[in-house]
């Protein structure tokens, strides 16, 4: 096992425990985001570049951006729900 | 149940789950020592038979190119049903995405704006190129797709919405969402009516490394690019359009 390797396993495993202790959403949001920049780059050190590719836009683009939007509606839906 | 109880029966659970996962990691091969013989075979055979050097696009849509239409059509499948949802009871706001509404500016920093749509043309060139040379190089037209949907978000980050006034590429999106699929799914009737079988390749190989090569992985890594930037796109612009819908509400 290389060091780049042990490097980011360690990260991958950092980062997974992160985006558990976030407890606020939107935090975890954007910690699921750096969690999979993480990822991306420990595919890239065992081989999978092609994974990788998608990991860095799903995992640290789109996932934690499509989580926000729907946080955001949900925010808003309850704050209706205790004016009203 | 009291606390003491579950706290029992979750310990017990895990324990048990600790003990198989254990036992199971105990018997996988050593790191680095792969014995799969596919892999040997695929590696071996993608760039004679096929004349394209990713042999991973040469698995994925040539190999066992009817496990990639089944994926591909669970995203459009997905997309459908996101969009289904969330524009059930959007007709009565309908008025909120006229454009005047929509030009308003959504970023906040003047430096955000202008990092974001300074990305935005190579983030275009880039998915561009990672689909075309799906074939050659890793990616492909899931990856590309991926990176042109993220492209178009920087539109949106720079401080336009996406649905910019009459141009309305929503509705782009959603027909290039459609052509994608569809065009993967003709693209392999093709392969049934000229070469006997459904997605057998029927156009000629070309040279090992050109970027017109492989037979028709190119236009099947095409069709995906379309299809997959187009579906994320689709349901992106309708959280987008409710978005807009709550902050009209809210002036």
């Amino acid at each position: 096992m290389t060091a780049v390797q042990l490097v980011a396993l360690v990260a991958v495993a950092l980062g997974g425990t992160a985006v558990v202790l976030a407890h606020e959403p939107a935090r975890q949001a954007l910690v699921t985001g750096v969690y999979g920049f993480a990822l991306a780059v420990l595919f890239l050190a065992f081989q999978a570049p092609d994974v990788a590719l998608s990991q860095i836009v799903v995992g640290a683009i789109a996932l934690p951006a499509m989580i926000l939007y729907a946080l955001r509606k949900i925010i808003r839906r309850e704050e209706e729900r205790d004016e009203g | 149940m009291s606390e003491r109880a579950r706290m029992a029966v979750f310990g017990a659970g895990v324990l048990g789950f600790a003990a198989v996962l254990v036992w199971g990691l105990g018997g996988l091969p050593d790191f680095g020592d792969f014995a799969g013989r596919y892999g040997d075979y695929l590696a071996h055979t993608s760039v004679p038979q096929r004349h394209a050097t990713s042999a991973i696009s040469v698995t994925t849509f040539d190999f066992r190119g009817v496990d990639t239409l089944i994926e591909e059509f669970i995203l459009f499948t997905a997309a459908v049903g996101v969009v289904a949802l969330l524009r059930t009871g959007r007709e009565r706001d309908d008025v909120a995405a006229e454009p005047e509404s929509v030009r308003r500016p959504t970023a906040q920093s003047g430096s955000l704006g202008s990092v974001a749509t300074a990305l935005v043309g190579p983030g275009l060139v880039l998915g561009i190129n990672v689909v075309l040379h799906g074939h050659l190089t890793p990616g492909g037209g899931f990856q590309g797709g991926v990176v042109l949907m993220s492209a178009f978000l920087l539109i949106y980050l720079g401080g336009c919405h996406i649905r910019l006034g009459r141009l309305r590429p929503l509705a782009a999106m959603e027909a290039s969402e459609g052509v994608g699929a569809a065009g993967f799914a003709l693209i392999g009737l093709g392969g049934l009516v000229i070469a006997g079988a459904y997605l057998e390749n029927f156009l000629p190989f070309g040279r090992v490394g050109n970027l017109v090569s492989g037979g028709d992985i190119p236009l099947l890594n095409i069709a995906v690019g379309l299809e997959v930037m187009g579906a994320l796109l689709v349901v992106l612009g309708e959280f987008l359009d409710q978005r807009l819908l709550m902050r009209k509400g809210e002036a």
